[in-house]
């Protein structure tokens, strides 16, 4: 089968289990083997199958090599091996092929002896075939070990592995059809694609009582897709990794670079065999491991490597030592971090060590027991300990490290392993000695270039700037220092068919994270980000000596004119600066000006310069500037390519970029820092003629900060936290430029449709400059040109909603008169205009075609139509429901979006069919989700995908702040990432929680279209999604940075075309409904989206115009003139729309959908999913590039013919949830029975472990379903024993009782919606219940009521975003309380950093017993008080007697029966705007309003100021 | 935006004007302008949309929505309100040569389609356009700005009315040598003669020429080209040549009496007393003249409503205004919402003069002449009016009219003024230039061009689209340049 066009298997992505069991002293055991066997076999859930649920994803162990089994194998076939460590081991994956395996095998044995070793034999590897599904079975590789002696003059150990690495090293680069699993004396890897359990049966070796070792780590993969792998299976040489590099492709190029620089004795004369380090076909762990690996074999420690790698957030951290801090800042200089979501396990067979991201997005905990075992898993109870065994419950921390040497038999915790890793060299004197810091650099006595009026226009209009950036975007950031929000998406052409002279930059659509790894939370988690970026010649990384950091340091990258006159002058030897000039006589040619530009810079890479300043300064009457953006790249890969990139770094000197998204592309194609001196000039400008009344330093400042912070919020949606590993990160898709251009100058970028070539650029730039300097020096208008990009200006950008087509829909739906709606369509479908891709396909319509009333019919074909997720407080009450209600009487779907529902609708027909889940969790409650019929979890949107959401206080009017569970006139805000899905496999978890709240709905899952969003809903697919929708990056009705509107993201046609293709491709479409929407406006648009491969539609922009929304673009400011976007009551009178206008629209869509149908001889929809034969690519358009396009790849139909593999959802072969084995469905659904329907007090114990997920979350369903929140306290009590699975107590319900006595996974009591959740230690537990971790990462998370009590210390991201649920529990990690807007918290204990970031309501009480909880406070939003009101102490008093009460904790009892010593050492964290509010209210109350209309009224209060 | 809130804080607010009784005194303008803080704040009311129907020019229901100049509205608005006048001004003459006259004559489509008046009350934007351009003249801004380099190419343009002078306004910014002619004896077209100095005084058009003659533009009055100049020698001298002549021809009444005395078109009625007016004050007595007379005005548009005006400013003794359309409602129709152009009642100035003056609306609507009957001198003494109805033809759809059997009517008449519209251009032009006309005698350009079937010469405003707008006529002025420059240099670089 071959791969479709759109798919790239670059585009990959895993997540995973892991594990590791090791004894500390080194005593080498099989029963490590067999423990670390059964923890990767209970973490199932964790790992990935197959579309026939037969073949995993990967599976695979590291151990020791163990001397005894060895031996004893060695000698049944004759070979000896000698002594312990004297012989390596290779494991190897070799073709089947006989001939090829024994060219292979005779080249690595030749390579053996010319390396000067010795060879020993070959061991033919036991294993059952038989165990494995077909498709591993299929591609399964001859697995042979080879054998290889250790010489004498080579000590044993490290030195001896590293002759090995140089033996396979180039037996890797001789051989391509070979994978070495691993060649080392030390350790042995055995893997492939297994499920979870056959891996012990298919490698008898690993049954073999004598296979001993004091090292086991384990790994299970979940991949986003089934293509046959057995390589890509963990282990690696050294590691195993969970999570994502978000910063690969940076990172990989840097190393490429590095080889220039990087130099060690130990390699002296060698290197050449070595290099290039990273293999480039790899996976980002794989890389990571190679390049650990390298850094190890050339002499650098392996914890200090892994330090280096993935360090700790050290530079906004004010408690981390000083030593430490030079060390991070010496080794800064020289590498960027490898950074992403990540817990990874390494071991070289002496040492095992674990590190966890910055962020702390993977969940590692672990025990240590008292006969000297380390337990590590991704979850607790995956292998079960006598609670009485254990001394040490705990979990790895973010950007911490773990550390056991089995050789010295100790456990070294990250401070003492890092200390003395810090104080090894003078780090500290070297960076002072050496670091240049930007702000100490001398002014000298020079003036900046000024230009006057006329000059700044002029090179304004040859740089394409419009009024509105002026106006719009450059005045806003330099008055505010922060970016422009705009909202409803994008109607306007892609900069390809604009025909316009778009800037380059317009060209590339910024990547994100979606599902397979999280964005980053850049602003309520800003400890973990940095902006710091260093300039100059980088050091050899593989020595330690004081010149490598001989570098400047800049802190925000973009600079002003006079930062790049420091530089400029800067005289401090080790740096030579030069200015290059990126301008060239007009009428030239580009090409040469780029070859010039190369040489320019060989010539002074010769003369010993080290920074570069690229400059286009000097534009004029015949001077023209190469696109800054291309030039950058150019030269980068250039650099990259010639090997000279480290030794030279890039600043850029240009007038071009003046909005965000264009220093993004800069950044992430390779300049250091940037000075956009125009930009600036034109702030100047606005200062001059008074638009902007401010100092123009500030102003500058301001602005540079806006676009630095943008640029921080661009990298974050990729989930990078520093500037430093966004830069060369190249995270873009180029939609609309030739391959050429891409392959020469943007080598790697993704550019999938064709487009542009270098003449069409060139031509461009002479036509803006032609505009500004008239080629015969004529008289031109020296004002900037309004270009009508967002806002709609009559004669330029075109726009689908435009005055002719708003007014036309809304009197078609008004009259209800198709003949106006086929106007309106007609003028949309207009043939000769070129606005999106789908304008550029026509329709190959058969000779003859069918009568219209054989064709589906309306009412059919609208079932599958749905409104898009627009929140009720986005939305005003009367929109909102108007929707809902039309879509239920056509039987399609309205959608509730992100902001909760009112229960009166629930069970009206004003009740959305379809309920979001999104980050925030707004109003998400059990009683909200048994009310759906498909429940949408929303990874990303169209508008701002990678991005959170924002709902000003000014909005939050008292009816929103109800169903959102928050308070009135407190802003609220959605994180970029649902904290409970950092991998695919957290996603796998939530839907199977959603599944279990309401089993009865469908799950959906909200993608959007970018490269690679195939391969992440094969991912989505295979983690039991049932419908896949994938968003267009034009939809969108929110509000959103302008820049993301514009700029991320890619039109459905091509995430939807390779959606179809790669799910067919995995053969999983079949399980699968698809979706799309993305200004889908006609029934044109329709049959496009149904031949490209779906089967439902979302429409949101055309149903609001219908309701009467004329486009104002303002839903951000509260003031939508038409009562729509708008919570105004005043504004809301003015709402004219009826249910009626959107069926019409509906059925005018549906109606006109059945034409195209009849002609195309389709009778029903789905038969017309994925005909793309019915498509062809239309010629004579009449649109400036349109004809460069390519789209052949989006009507590839490589799977027309494969009809049985299924083209569509089959209902039949839908995920499979295995919902009847749950303990709800077995136990207590049986055993509750009766008392479920009377509602009769009722008490049960059972046994728990980790694999029974979602506990008590199908019963708490059942119990809304019937109860709602009626039912009292404790009604059902549910005890259990052992360790609770992850999203134990998920959602449950008023009246639900769980109690575990054990230890919890993550997610404990997710959404928790009135249920009560105890948790404490076993009774035989020695270690202290307040010392040690008891429940795993984000429990709590999205919580309404209810309350839970947990006698232990709990992971990251306790209660963020609890709405109202009451919690006590002994001790937090980071980030505690994030985005709370309601409920209380107790914390009796320690806190991690960056308590209540982003908390806007509710209030917490934490003792602080060592008066440093200041330290760890984000204090943008709260303030910390003594608990010193009658009301707070009480309030508090009764959460601790509860807490004792429920679960006998000792330092709760200590608490109370001392709370007078105790009670001064309580701070209560305050939100504010929440005490704010708070008190308003209550003086209202006091005047004697009902609380309802006492909050209305301070509310109002609070909006006049 | 100017204020985000500011179209629910502050209410439409317009200038004053003069009371009728006693703005009748005299044929001056009488709008008093609001203060330029008031006007600022009117600026505020602006929601800067994100579809801004106020610049569409979008023909709807064949009428026109929103600016057909597509003038940046949002921009200047929220500039004014920003306190910032003088950037206003820059984006208002991006678009629009000469806002000084469409400030004054405007319809103001632009406040039809406002989205403002969807809900309520449309901004203000006639007047702040006016304010803009007005005190920009206070302040000294608009000044001569002489081109640097010249093309040494020449365009003559034939007709000084609105496009013509966009063109030359246009052109000779590019640098070529533009000279414009007029057969009248003052420069200006249906702006000097055609609109009566009480909407427009006669100095505001000469300012701007001034402006223009020391840009380098020459202009040659009481010059009638076909008549007086030979076209050919003007194709001869130029290279290049746009008609700009306007829709000169009058619109006719067919029936009987047409011929008596005292019987004329607006247009001369209008012409006479501006410029009499000019050269006298009216003390030359050189105008037909309505004291003491009993007008019949014959057409409901603009132009009759300024007869109307200018008959109470000779002392009428009496005016009755026809309409041949029946009476529009006072509120829109559901089946004529906004954006469109509203059909409703509005009574202008004149109307509301006459109402001051004689107590009634001197308009009959639904109403026409069939026969003019004179006195034994030839003059008109009476006419006999009948009443219309219209109908849906149920053939084509089409809506007829018929008069209405038994409904005639004998008014008594001194002076019947017809106001009945214009056809097109006068053939004398275009047959000397040997162009095109359409069955409605516009002359023909090619398809998306201003460019006839003789290269060198192009044609714009009235003449070429018929009787239209002010704003039509300096749109198409502005384009039909565009197009002669890209012919004469190869490129353009006109807007």
């Amino acid at each position: 089968m071959k791969a479709p066009r759109l798919y790239d298997p670059q585009f990959e992505h895993d997540n995973c289990g892991i594990g590791a069991v090791v004894n500390i002293k080194g005593e080498k055991t099989h029963s490590t083997v067999l423990n670390a066997l059964t923890i990767v076999e209970t973490l199932k859930h964790r790992a990935g199958k197959d579309a026939d649920g037969k073949t995993g994803d990967g599976v695979g162990i590291m151990l020791q090599i163990s001397h005894r089994f060895f031996k004893k194998a060695t000698e049944d076939i004759g070979l000896n091996i000698r002594e312990e460590r004297d012989y390596g081991i290779g494991m190897f994956f070799f073709p089947e092929d006989e001939l090829c395996r024994n060219r292979a095998k005779k080249m690595f044995e030749i390579i053996v002896e010319k390396e000067g070793l010795e060879f020993i034999g070959w061991r033919s590897v036991p294993t059952n075939p038989e165990t494995l599904g077909p498709k591993a079975i299929a591609c399964m590789p001859h697995i042979l070990q080879g054998f290889v002696r250790r010489p004498a003059e080579i000590d044993k150990g490290l030195p001896f592995d590293r002759k090995l690495y140089i033996v396979r090293r180039i037996f890797e680069q001789s051989n391509d059809n070979t994978y070495v699993v691993s060649l080392s004396s030390r350790t042995i890897v055995y893997k492939g694609m297994f499920l979870v359990g056959q891996l012990k049966w298919f490698f008898t070796d690993l049954q073999d009582l004598d296979y001993e070792s004091a090292i086991a780590i384990v790994h299970s993969r979940f991949s986003t897709n089934t293509n046959p792998s057995w390589q890509r299976a963990h282990p690696n040489r050294l590691i195993v990794h969970n999570g994502e590099i978000n910063t690969i492709r940076g990172n990989a190029d840097r190393m490429l670079a590095r080889e220039e620089t990087m130099s060690t004795a130990l390699f002296q004369g060698e290197m050449h065999k070595i290099l290039p380090v990273i293999n480039s076909e790899g996976s980002d762990s794989a890389m990571l491991d190679n390049t650990l690996e390298f850094l190890v074999m050339s002499g650098i420690s392996l914890p200090l490597a892994v330090m280096l790698l993935i360090p700790e957030p050290w530079e906004n951290n004010p408690s981390i030592s000083d030593a430490k801090r030079n060390f991070y800042q010496y080794y800064a200089t020289m590498m960027e971090p490898w950074d992403g979501p990540a817990s990874i396990l390494f071991s070289d067979g002496d040492l095992v060590g674990a590190v966890l991201d910055r962020n702390g997005l993977r969940p590692s905990r672990y025990y240590v027991t008292d006969d000297g075992q380390l337990i590590l898993s991704s979850e607790v109870g995956a292998l079960k300990i006598p609670a009485e065994k254990i001394i040490l419950k705990e979990r790895l921390h973010p950007g911490k490290m773990l550390l056991v040497d089995t050789v010295n038999g100790r456990l070294i915790q990250d401070n003492n392993l890092k200390e003395s890793y810090a104080k090894s060299q003078p780090y500290g004197e070297w960076v002072d000695r050496n670091l240049v810091h930007l702000k100490d650099l001398q002014i000298p006595n020079k003036k900046v270039e000024i230009y006057s009026h006329e000059a700044r226009i002029r090179l304004q209009k040859a740089f394409g700037y419009t009024y509105e950036e002026v106006k719009t975007s450059i005045l806003p950031m330099a008055k505010t220092g922060g970016e422009p929000i705009a909202s409803m998406g994008t109607d306007s052409p892609l900069p390809i068919l604009s025909g316009e002279c778009q800037p380059l930059f317009n060209y590339f659509k910024q990547l994100f994270a979606q599902v397979t790894n999280p964005p980053i939370d850049a602003i309520r988690e800003e400890v973990v980000t940095s902006t710091t970026v260093y300039i100059g010649q980088e050091g050899n990384l593989l020595e330690e000596k004081a010149d490598n950091c001989k570098m400047i340091k800049v802190s925000n990258p973009i600079l002003t004119s006079t930062d790049i006159l420091k530089i400029k002058s800067m005289k401090i030897p080790g740096f030579k600066v030069e200015t290059i000039p990126i301008t060239y006589y007009k009428s030239t040619s580009l090409v040469k000006a780029l070859d010039r530009l190369f040489l320019e810079v060989d010539r002074a890479y010769r003369d010993g310069v080290n920074i570069l300043i690229l400059s286009d300064r000097g534009v004029d009457e015949n001077h023209v500037a190469i696109p800054s953006l291309l030039a950058v790249s150019a030269l980068e890969h250039y650099l990259v390519r010639t090997k000279k990139r480290t030794a030279v770094a890039m600043i850029l000197e240009s007038a071009e970029p003046r909005e965000v998204h264009h220093f993004a592309t800069l950044l992430g194609y390779g300049a250091c820092a940037i000075n956009p001196y125009l930009a600036q000039e034109s702030i100047q400008e606005l200062i001059d003629n008074n638009l902007l009344d401010k100092d123009y330093y500030a102003a500058v400042n301001d602005y540079n900060h806006a676009i630095l912070h943008g640029i921080v919020k661009i990298a974050s949606k990729m989930g990078i936290s520093t500037l430093q590993s966004y830069q060369g990160s190249q995270i873009f898709e180029a939609i609309g430029i030739h391959k050429k251009v891409i392959d020469q100058y943007f080598t790697n970028t993704v550019s999938r449709i064709g487009g542009i070539d270098i003449k069409d650029i060139e031509e461009q730039i002479e036509k803006l400059h032609s505009k500004a300097f008239d080629p015969l020096g004529l008289g031109i208008e020296l004002s900037l040109n309004s270009s009508g990009g967002h806002k709609y200006r009559s004669q330029k950008c075109e726009h689908l909603y435009n005055p002719q087509t708003i007014h036309l829909l809304q009197q078609a739906v008004r009259m209800n008169d198709y003949d106006v709606f086929k106007e309106y369509s007609a003028n949309i479908n207009d043939e000769k205009r070129a606005m999106n891709l789908r304008s550029l396909l026509e329709f190959n319509y058969p000779k003859e075609g069918i009568p219209v009333d054989e064709v589906e019919s309306v009412d059919s074909i609208v079932r599958r139509f749905k409104t898009g997720a627009m929140s009720y407080g986005s939305i005003s009450k009367e929109a909102h429901e108007t929707l809902a209600v039309a879509m239920n009487e056509i039987h399609g779907k309205s959608n509730s979006g992100e902001g909760g529902e009112s229960l009166d609708r629930l069970e009206s027909n004003r009740c959305s069919a379809i309920k979001q889940v999104a980050s925030g969790r707004f109003g998400v409650t059990s009683k909200y989700l048994v009310s759906a019929n498909e429940i949408q979890i929303k990874m990303a949107q169209g508008a701002k995908p990678g991005e959170g959401g924002h709902l000003p206080g000014e909005k939050v009017y008292p009816w929103v702040a109800k169903t959102r569970h928050s308070t009135p006139g407190v802003g609220l805000i959605s994180p970029p990432p649902h904290h409970d899905i950092y991998s695919i496999e957290d996603l796998a978890q939530l839907i199977y929680d959603l599944k279990n709240a309401n089993k009865e709905a469908r799950i959906s899952v909200k993608l959007v279209s970018e490269t690679g969003v195939g391969t992440v809903a094969a991912g989505v697919a295979k983690a039991g999604a049932q419908v896949i929708l994938v968003s267009g990056y034009d939809g969108g009705t929110g509000a959103a940075p302008r820049t993301s509107i514009y700029n991320a993201g890619l039109p459905w046609e091509l995430g939807l075309a390779e959606t179809h293709q790669t799910l067919m491709m995995n053969g999983l479409r079949q399980k699968v409904v698809l979706e799309t929407d993305g200004k889908l406006m006609t029934g044109r648009d329709v049959a496009i989206a149904a031949i490209l491969g779906a089967e439902e539609y979302g429409f949101a922009t055309a149903p609001l115009v219908a309701m009467g929304c004329v486009m104002m673009r303002v839903c951000n400011l509260d003031t939508c003139p038409v009562g729509i976007a708008t919570q105004n009551p005043k504004l809301r009178k003015r709402f004219k729309g009826k249910p009626e206008h959107v069926v019409h629209l509906m059925h005018f869509i549906a109606g006109e959908l059945r034409e195209y149908m009849a002609k195309l001889g389709i009778r029903t929809l789905d038969e017309l999913i994925g005909r793309t034969d019915l498509l062809r690519v239309k010629k004579n358009i009449n649109a400036t590039w349109a004809s460069k396009i390519d789209l052949s790849a989006v009507l590839d139909n490589s799977f027309i013919d494969h009809k049985a593999a299924g083209i569509k959802f089959d209902k039949e072969q839908s995920y499979d949830f295995e919902l009847e084995k749950t303990i709800d469905e077995r136990v207590l659904l049986k055993e509750f029975k009766s008392a479920l329907k009377t509602g009769r007090k009722k008490t049960i114990t059972i046994d728990v472990s980790n694999i029974d997920r979602t506990l008590g979350t199908i019963f708490g369903a059942e119990i809304t379903r019937k109860y709602h929140d009626t039912l009292k306290d404790d009604t059902f009590t549910v005890k259990c024993n052992g360790s609770g699975g992850q999203s134990f107590g998920a959602f449950i319900p008023n009246g639900l009782t769980l109690e575990l006595a054990g230890d919890s996974n993550d997610y404990f009591g997710k959404g928790l919606s009135g249920g009560n959740l105890i948790l404490y230690p076993p009774a035989k537990a020695n270690f202290k219940a307040d010392e040690n971790i008891i429940v795993g990462n984000v429990a709590l998370y999205g919580a309404t009521s209810g309350k839970a009590m947990i006698d232990g210390v709990a992971g990251e991201r306790f209660a963020v975003r609890n709405s109202g649920a009451i919690a006590v529990v002994c001790g937090v990690g980071d980030h505690g309380c994030e985005y709370m807007t309601g409920g209380r918290v107790a914390v009796l204990g320690r806190t991690g950093k960056n308590f209540a970031a982003g908390m806007s309501g509710g209030i917490a009480y934490v003792l602080d017993e060592d008066r440093d909880f200041y330290t760890r406070v984000n204090k943008e939003l709260v303030s910390l008080e003594e608990v010193a009101s009658k009301y707070d102490v009480k309030e508090l008093k009764d959460m601790i007697e509860e807490f004792v009460k429920r679960t006998n904790s000792l330092k709760g009892k200590m608490v109370l029966e001392n709370f007078a010593e105790y009670l001064p050492q309580f701070k209560k964290v305050l939100p504010h705007d929440y005490s704010h509010m708070q008190s308003a209210i209550a003086r209202m109350e006091e005047k004697g309003f009902s609380s309802e209309t006492a909050q209305i009224e301070a509310f109002y209060e609070s909006q006049r100021g | 935006m100017g204020k985000p809130t500011g179209f629910l804080d502050y209410d439409r607010q317009c200038g004053f004007a003069a009371l009728p009784e006693d703005r009748i005194k005299h044929f001056n303008e009488f709008h008093i302008s609001l203060s330029k803080r008031e006007q600022e704040k009117q600026g505020a009311r602006c929601m800067e949309c994100g579809v801004p129907f106020c610049q569409s020019g979008l023909m709807l229901g064949g009428m026109v929505s929103g600016c057909p100049l597509n003038n940046l509205i949002p921009e200047w608005n929220d500039l004014i309100y920003t306190g910032n006048w003088e950037q206003a001004l820059r984006r208002l003459l991006k678009t629009n040569n000469f806002p000084e006259f469409t400030a004054r004559v405007c319809p103001a489509p632009c406040e039809a389609a406002c989205t403002c008046a969807l809900n309520g009350e449309p901004v203000s934007i006639k007047e702040n356009e006016h304010g803009i351009i007005e005190s920009a003249f206070l302040d000294g801004l608009i000044k001569a700005a002489v081109p640097k380099v010249r093309t040494g190419k020449k365009v003559a343009i034939v007709g000084s009315g609105p496009a013509g002078l966009a063109a030359a306004d246009q052109l000779n910014k590019r640098g070529h040598q533009v000279t414009v002619f007029e057969r009248d004896d003052r420069i200006g077209g249906l702006l000097m003669y055609g609109i009566p100095n009480m909407k427009l005084e006669k100095h505001v058009i000469e300012r701007r020429v001034a402006i223009m003659m020391e840009e380098g533009i020459q202009f040659v009055t009481n010059t009638n080209v076909g008549k007086d100049y030979q076209a050919a020698k003007l194709l001869e001298a130029y290279d290049s040549v746009i008609l700009t002549c306007g829709a000169s021809n009058p619109r006719d009444l067919n029936v009987q009496g047409r011929d008596l005395n005292g019987i004329y078109f607006a247009v001369d009625f209008l012409k006479s007393t501006t410029k009499s007016l000019l050269i006298s004050d009216l003390a030359d007595q050189k105008y037909i003249s309505a004291k003491d007379k009993k007008v019949l005005v014959i057409g409901g548009g603009d132009t009759g409503n300024d007869c109307v005006a200018t008959s109470i400013r000779h002392g009428a003794a009496g005016i009755v205004q026809l309409e041949m359309m029946p009476k529009a409602p006072d509120e829109r129709e559901d089946s004529n919402p906004w954006p469109e152009w509203p059909k409703v009642l509005k009574t202008d100035y004149g109307q509301e003069e006459s109402i001051a003056v004689f107590g009634s609306d001197p308009r009959v609507f639904g109403t026409t002449v069939k026969e003019f009957i004179s006195d034994e001198a030839g003059n008109v003494k009476q006419a006999l009016t009948v009443m219309l109805e219209w109908k849906k033809d149920p053939d084509d759809g089409r809506i007829k009219m018929s008069e209405i059997p038994g409904s005639e009517k004998l008014i008594e008449v001194d002076l019947v003024l017809i106001a009945a519209g214009f056809l097109g251009s006068e053939p004398y032009v275009t047959e000397a230039f040997d162009v095109e006309t359409d069955g409605r005698t516009n002359i023909k350009t090619k398809q998306g061009s201003y460019e006839t079937a003789n290269e060198k010469v192009f044609a714009a405003g009235d003449t070429r689209r018929g009787q239209s707008l002010v704003v039509w006529a300096i749109k198409e002025g502005r384009e039909a340049a565009k197009c002669v420059d890209q012919k004469l240099m190869g490129y353009t670089n006109l807007e």
